[in-house]
């Protein structure tokens, strides 16, 4: 990783939705190769800085740049994987349809595609549940189908909204030490958004977000030492009050 | 246009429908049961049926297929596909002629059983032949998807959806000519069904009833529906927007 450009990089990125603005001038870049955590409250921007990144949304202001061309382009339709908050597949098809489906559209040739659908499927333990329709299947499992289908192809970036909501803690463990996997076998960035800060110390990098504006960001160590906290919750807590304080001061 | 990625979304789409079964028999059956239970509606006056029922095989596939797609595109739009499906390398035009193979495949089989049942059965007198029905049945099909994948973009949610069939369909059903011929209405609704494609979706039909062989009218009915199904198509891409607020 010797002097890669940044996976992601904005400067002065600002989105527009109706009256409001959502997020407010933010410059940040993320690592190539890293796992990097996007956390903040709900409401704080995550979902629309993350439909920015990938193109989905509209009125986006500033430079935003991933993997070395603007957000959107069409050259990186194949190149960065997208999960939704809510998961995207179809409800009447089963998990093996889905995936076939999402594998024609993304392109990877026909042979390959029975392969790469039993890895994913693998990546994601869903096996016994391949011949499943979606809509018959638990929350989670149903999450676990929509990020498989971000797995297929070769994505290098990956960029997952909330992909561990709702998930039983042995799950949530396995799928973190996938994305680490994905990251340090295939060399694939990862950006993931989470408002539960315990998953902060799973990160390499993070992003904090609050109210459109970036926080604070680096390491979960740079941060608890910034804040003299033992924890990446308590620093943001921390970052927050003193966030107020400088907005209202008394 | 790439042709892996739309047939692999027609496929997709009659696979949908595929572990929908009750979805299917209802597409198929309700057009011939209403077919039948017309023909002894016009019981003691069957020339009468001769001309209503041509023009019903004209209308069923649109409407049916108005309501499939409507719906079908209004959920990819609302659970999150669509904004999936248009961060991928999917062309609008490789989703929309995913759909239009889709259910125009499906409106065949539809319009296939239809007039096969209202000419061999019920004794359906066309002077034309049943291939130029089955035509404009295909056309009116494609139109009806059309219309549904344009007016999903309006509909927040099933229920706004479903009320577009009263105020898309049911005036052109009024004013195709169906309850009363077209040049006999009060002008100015004779000048809008005019500019309705159903209109000649049914004039079509009366057409290939009255006619051995195909007419210029209805080379150019057919032409009108068709090129209606293209314009609305065109307008429905129009809606599937990549960036949205």
């Amino acid at each position: 990783m010797m002097n890669k450009p940044p996976a992601v990089s904005a400067r002065g990125l600002t989105v527009v939705r109706g009256a409001r603005t959502v997020l407010d001038g933010l410059a940040f870049d993320v690592e190539p190769g890293s796992v990097t955590g996007l956390l903040g409250p709900s409401g704080s921007g995550k979902s629309t800085l993350i439909r920015a990144i990938v193109g989905t949304q509209a009125k986006v202001t500033g430079t935003l740049d991933v993997l070395g061309w603007p957000a959107g382009s069409a050259s990186l339709r194949s190149r960065v994987g997208y999960v939704t908050q809510a998961p995207s597949v179809y409800d009447d098809l089963t998990a093996r349809q889905n995936l076939e489906y999402f594998a024609a559209v993304l392109g990877v040739p026909r042979r390959e595609r029975p392969e790469q659908r039993d890895r994913v499927l693998s990546d994601v333990d869903l096996t016994a549940h391949a011949d499943d329709l979606a809509g018959n299947l638990s929350g989670g499992q149903r999450s676990r189908v929509s990020l498989a289908v971000a797995l297929l192809g070769t994505p290098e970036l990956l960029v997952l909204d909330e992909p561990t909501v709702g998930l039983d803690p042995v799950l949530r463990r396995d799928l973190w030490a996938l994305f680490h996997r994905l990251a340090a076998d295939r060399g694939v960035t990862l950006l993931i958004s989470s408002h539960v800060m315990d998953e902060a110390d799973r990160c390499e990098q993070l992003l904090l977000l609050r109210e459109g504006s970036l926080l604070a960001s680096g390491t979960p160590r740079e941060l608890r030492d910034l804040t003299g906290t033992d924890t990446v919750e308590d620093a943001f807590l921390t970052l927050v009050d003193s966030a107020r304080q400088h907005e209202y001061p008394r | 246009m790439n042709a892996t990625r739309t047939l692999a979304t027609s496929r997709r789409v009659l696979r949908q429908l595929s572990h929908d079964p009750r979805t299917i028999g209802l597409l198929l059956l309700v057009p011939f049961l209403l077919l039948v239970l017309l023909y002894y509606v016009f019981d003691a006056d069957p020339r009468s049926f001769d001309s209503i029922g041509a023009s019903l095989l004209g209308i069923f596939p649109l409407v049916t297929m108005f309501l499939v797609t409507s719906i079908a595109t209004l959920r990819e739009r609302t659970t999150g596909t669509l904004e999936r499906l248009l961060s991928m390398p999917l062309g609008k035009a490789d989703l929309i002629a995913g759909y239009a193979l889709a259910f125009g495949a499906l409106a065949v089989v539809q319009a296939s059983l239809a007039t096969g049942v209202a000419v061999w059965l019920l004794d359906l007198r066309i002077a034309g032949s049943p291939w130029l029905l089955l035509l404009v049945a295909l056309l009116d099909a494609l139109l009806g998807t059309a219309l549904g994948l344009f007016v999903s973009a309006f509909a927040a949610s099933e229920f706004q959806v479903v009320q577009f069939m009263p105020a898309v369909i049911f005036p052109q059903i009024l004013l195709c000519g169906l309850f009363a011929p077209r040049d006999s209405m009060q002008p100015v609704l004779e000048a809008i069904s005019n500019v309705l494609p159903m209109s000649y979706a049914v004039d079509g039909m009366t057409e290939v009833l009255r006619h051995t062989d195909p007419t210029g009218d209805f080379v150019r009915d057919a032409a009108v529906v068709a090129g209606s199904a293209l314009l609305v198509l065109a307008l429905g891409a129009v809606t599937l927007r990549r960036r949205t607020p």
